[in-house]
């Protein structure tokens, strides 16, 4: 399950019929927010952005500190691709690295 | 208390300096001023509009320190391993000027003022008995010196080269007459006084 923020408003055209209330469309092109793993930085700072930057909760925040360790990164964000680079850029003005792609899955 | 912040009752974070270690942070803030540099506008008082709209550089910085500090937003090691062809690598890095262009200068300036805010706090300490002095910082300014003393440990590590946890952890069994010895130590001390800081502001 990946981390999302305010998700892009959709329009979304009502169904005829009220069968089907699982099939929510995806947005066209989903962008993600990569940090990427460094000896340098913190546990604890990392932590501390994802908490106060994204205002995940202190469990959340840990675990993707805690992929971005393990794993070499983890996407911290979901989103259109201006809201990823705002993420990007904000992720850089505290010193992580981060980038941002397309999300192809 | 020395090399320890710990938080302040009401608020903001306190740690006890002496004199040899306000001079090691404030020439190392000086530094790290000096590399990344005055504004679009320079020194010169110009049209304060103008310096609004510059843009920002389009080409990665060549020194490896500024390169850590402001990296690609595109590419990275995903793109690496997905096997980014050279149409898709020149695709990403032309992406990544275009979000230098219109970021960078941002970065640097909010960079700057984290370092500013540091040399500040330091100038304004009154001595404290038998030298040293008691640095008590309120939010926004512990904020400005957390990030701060990442981006200088950003810089010394980058020198260091440290590059992933081996090198690391290399650096704490160095030989005391290994020349990078006393900035192993200042990195060190300054991962002590971030991580207390951090402690003191993490909700």
């Amino acid at each position: 399950m990946g981390p999302v923020t305010a998700p892009a408003p959709l329009e979304i055209e009502q169904p005829e019929t009220t069968e089907d209330l699982s099939a929510v469309p995806e947005p066209d092109v989903p962008w993600i927010t990569l940090v990427h793993n460094d000896p340098v930085n913190l546990m604890s700072y990392v932590t501390y952005v994802f908490q106060t930057y994204f205002g995940y909760s202190k469990d959340k925040a840990t675990k993707l500190m805690l992929d971005v360790h393990h794993k070499g990164r983890a996407v911290v964000s979901s989103g259109t691709r201006e809201e990823m680079e705002r993420d990007v850029q904000a992720m850089h003005g505290y010193g992580l690295w981060a980038t941002l792609q397309q999300d192809r899955k | 208390m020395p090399g320890h912040f710990e938080p302040v009752p009401g608020g903001g974070a306190a740690v006890a300096l002496d004199d040899v270690e306000i001079s090691i942070i404030r020439s190392l803030a000086v530094q790290l001023l000096e590399l990344i540099g005055p504004g679009p506008g320079g020194d010169a008082e110009e049209d304060p509009l103008a310096e609004l709209f510059a843009e920002g550089p389009s080409e990665p910085p060549t020194d490896a320190v500024l390169r850590r500090l402001f990296p690609d937003a595109y590419g990275g090691p995903a793109a690496d391993e997905e096997g980014a062809s050279p149409q898709d690598a020149d695709e990403l890095r032309a992406y990544s000027s275009e979000f230098r262009r219109f970021t960078e200068n941002d970065l640097r300036a909010g960079k700057r003022e984290d370092a500013l805010a540091v040399i500040r706090s330091l100038d304004e300490l009154s001595p404290a008995g038998e030298g040293g002095a008691v640095l008590k910082l309120g939010h926004e300014d512990s904020i400005r010196w957390m990030r701060a003393l990442n981006d200088l440990r950003l810089a010394i590590g980058t020198r260091l080269e440290i590059d992933d946890e081996q090198d690391a952890d290399l650096l704490y069994r160095l030989p005391d007459e290994d020349a990078r010895k006393p900035m192993v130590m200042a990195y060190l001390w300054l991962g002590g006084l971030q991580e207390t800081l951090v402690d003191t502001l993490t909700p």
